[in-house]
């Protein structure tokens, strides 16, 4: 598989997989909360894709993209929401709480800053030569924890990547509600450099993660990537209080799928678009009869 | 003799020493200052790669600990006032309390946050609290007080060494300057563990030559001091003989050595210098009430009334249980059977 057709690949096993969740979620095969990542696609992959083995991934609460694009398990992130012995966390995290190799997600928002810093530290002193790479949204710079973790990032010089995945709303709250000045004047007060991109092209994404990651690993110093980008979906199963023709428009103007899927010849296309449909299908049907933890309910 | 503050700095200069991945952070603790309360005197010129010092963020360093925890150092945070422990709840509560359970026993956060709590320094309303109550009961977080009683460097040696998990180390301000008492060196009482626990043990102790016991007194930190002046006036004073049992680990709770103790004495008083709400007391009291039913004849609490902690020397001692007050709660627990 050609590197453009494996990002096409990773980009549409998220897709299919959050859309698999949202519609059995209405059909009750998943029960609690989730935060799927449709249209954000390419913000995990373009990053991810660009790691390697021992490098570190601290998440968020919307974690299923960057699990799945870290090499994560389908079936067992479906075990995980639908409460399987065989989850990712044997049904104990949720959606929001995963663990697995060097992957790392929690749901408090903010706290993932100062743990990362605090990882990528760790990492540092032992000698190890692996970079940290933190994903947080708009929504979470309201929290003073993260200023505390950029201080201490740069102070200390964390090997330490920030993304911040601006999709311009938290929650129900969009970004001109809850954010003052400008994010890259946040991350600049600190002294961490930044880039900021505005694409949903995994293309672009990546060759400017790439360059990042490569100065993260090479001047073992903090750096910043800012994402502007858009969320597809309701911000958890059905909360979306955005205007429908607003959304719309994202999907026409922002899909990764189709920004980079265009480039692909048509056959190659609809191949991995089979095999993924195929494989994530299996993959929940799997988790379905897959032990609940815990014992029978 | 040495003093408990002594005690402590051995006790993490021996970490440091003992294993690399021992790594301290606060506020202030380098040399020649050496930290607010001189605990880490020495140890930033000893290990300059491994004692940092950190800007005013206990919860940004907290949550960056819980991180190194988890990827293999074995960070000690200091907390410069206890009181200032409240920002460092969320990463304490919300990460590294939670992480080893909630990621499924894969991974452990073996990270220790020392801070000195309590007041009768004329320190004032935000720096004089006992508020370790706020951390007691919460899964996965283990909170250890140290006292003058047996080794409290060897206690903090333990906490940082030889367990895994999120460890809360309580140190009362005026514990510092008291000498370390072993069963050597005390005087008209003895002193001897008691119960299972192997880490973080607890102590018995008893007046030289005295009747059985009557009433148990239970307490830990600096309150145990109180209470052992307390059990000493009452033997010499009212002829009441009770003997008190100092705890070490307070959660997760392991009552039984007081249990085996209210069990012959059938009465209990705690003591602790938090506020008396749902403190660490109400807990104790709890459990005994559990296991002893009506064996449990008369019980009380001494604690902190419940206002803010004033500076002024007059009204803090008001607030802050003293000495008499617990003899006075003894009293009025009735534990006289001589009379
Ligand atoms: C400390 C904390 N406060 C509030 C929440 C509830 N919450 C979950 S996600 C969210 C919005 C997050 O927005 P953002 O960081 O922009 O991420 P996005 O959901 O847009 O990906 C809120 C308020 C939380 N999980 N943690
Ligand atoms: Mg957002």
């Amino acid at each position: 598989m050609t590197d453009a057709l494996a990002l096409y690949r990773s980009l549409v096993l998220i897709r299919r997989f959050e859309e698999t969740i949202l519609a059995e979620y209405r059909r009750g095969a998943f029960s609690g909360t989730t935060h799927t990542y449709t249209g954000q696609e390419a913000n995990a992959v373009g990053v991810i894709s660009n790691l390697q083995p021992n490098d570190i991934v601290v998440s968020n609460h919307r974690c299923h993209g960057h699990f799945l694009a870290y090499g994560g398990d389908p079936r067992a992130l479906f075990g995980e929401l639908m409460g399987r012995a065989t989850g990712v966390c044997g049904g104990r995290g949720g959606s929001q709480h995963l663990h697995w190799r060097n992957f790392y997600s929690n749901g408090i928002l903010g706290s993932t800053l100062p743990l990362a810093t605090g990882i990528a530290l760790a990492e540092k002193m032992q000698g190890r030569q692996t970079i940290t790479v933190v994903f947080a949204g708009d929504g979470a710079l309201g929290e003073g924890s993260i200023y505390e973790a950029f201080n201490f990032a740069s102070l200390w010089s964390a090997p330490l990547l920030i993304v911040i995945e601006n999709n311009q709303i938290a929650q129900t709250t969009p970004i001109t509600l809850g954010l003052a000045g400008s994010i890259a004047g946040r991350l600049a007060a600190f002294g961490i450099p930044t880039r900021e991109l505005d694409s949903s092209d995994v293309l672009e994404i990546s060759s400017t993660a790439q360059t990042l990651i490569t100065d993260v690993r090479q001047w073992q110093r903090p750096q910043a990537l800012i994402l502007n980008t858009a969320r597809f979906g309701p911000h958890s199963k059905s909360d979306d209080t955005r205007p429908a023709e607003m959304v719309d428009e994202l999907r026409r103007t922002r899909d990764p799928l189709t920004l980079h899927g265009t480039r692909l010849e048509a056959a190659a296309r609809q191949t991995v678009d089979a095999e993924v449909e195929a494989l994530v299908r299996s993959a929940f049907e799997q988790a379905l009869i897959d032990p609940p933890a815990g014992g029978a309910i | 003799m040495t003093s408990v503050l002594d005690a402590l700095n051995h006790g993490l200069l021996r970490a440091l020493t003992d294993d690399p991945r021992v790594v301290l952070l606060g506020e202030d603790i380098l040399d020649p200052y050496g930290g607010a309360f001189k605990v880490t005197r020495g140890l930033s010129t000893a290990f300059p790669q491994r004692v940092l010092t950190t800007p005013v963020s206990e919860a940004g360093m907290t949550g960056l600990a819980a991180g190194m925890a988890l990827r293999g150092l074995r960070p000690v945070v200091e907390i410069m006032f206890g009181d200032f422990s409240t920002l460092a709840v969320d990463p304490l509560v919300n990460t590294a309390a939670k992480l080893r359970w909630m990621y499924n026993e894969q991974v452990s956060v073996p990270l220790v946050v020392r801070t000195p709590m309590g007041g009768r320094r004329g320190y004032g309303p935000t720096h004089s609290q006992s508020i370790e109550k706020l951390f007691l009961g919460v899964p996965g977080l283990r909170v250890v007080a140290a006292s003058h009683f047996g080794d409290p460097g060897e206690l903090l040696y333990r906490a940082i060494l030889r367990q895994d998990d999120p460890l809360v180390f309580i140190e009362h301000k005026l514990l510092y300057g008291l000498q370390v008492i072993d069963a050597a060196a005390a005087s008209d009482f003895e002193i001897e563990r008691t119960g299972s626990a192997e880490l973080f043990p607890a102590y018995r102790l008893t007046v030289r030559g005295a009747p059985p016991p009557t009433l148990t007194l239970a307490a830990y930190g600096y309150m145990a001091e109180l209470a052992r002046q307390a059990l000493v006036r009452l033997a010499y004073e009212r002829e009441l003989f009770a003997e008190l049992i100092v705890l070490t680990q307070l959660a997760p709770l392991d009552a039984a050595p007081i249990l085996e103790s209210v069990s012959r004495t059938s009465r209990l008083l705690t003591a602790e210098e938090g506020s008396l709400s749902a403190g660490w007391g109400a807990e104790v009291l709890a459990r005994c009430s559990e296991s002893l039913g009506n064996r449990l004849a008369a019980a009380g609490r001494v604690a902190a009334v419940e206002t803010p902690i004033p500076a002024a020397a007059g009204l803090e001692r008001s607030t802050l249980p003293e000495v008499d007050d617990i003899l006075r709660a003894a009293e009025k627990i009735g534990a006289h059977p001589h009379v």
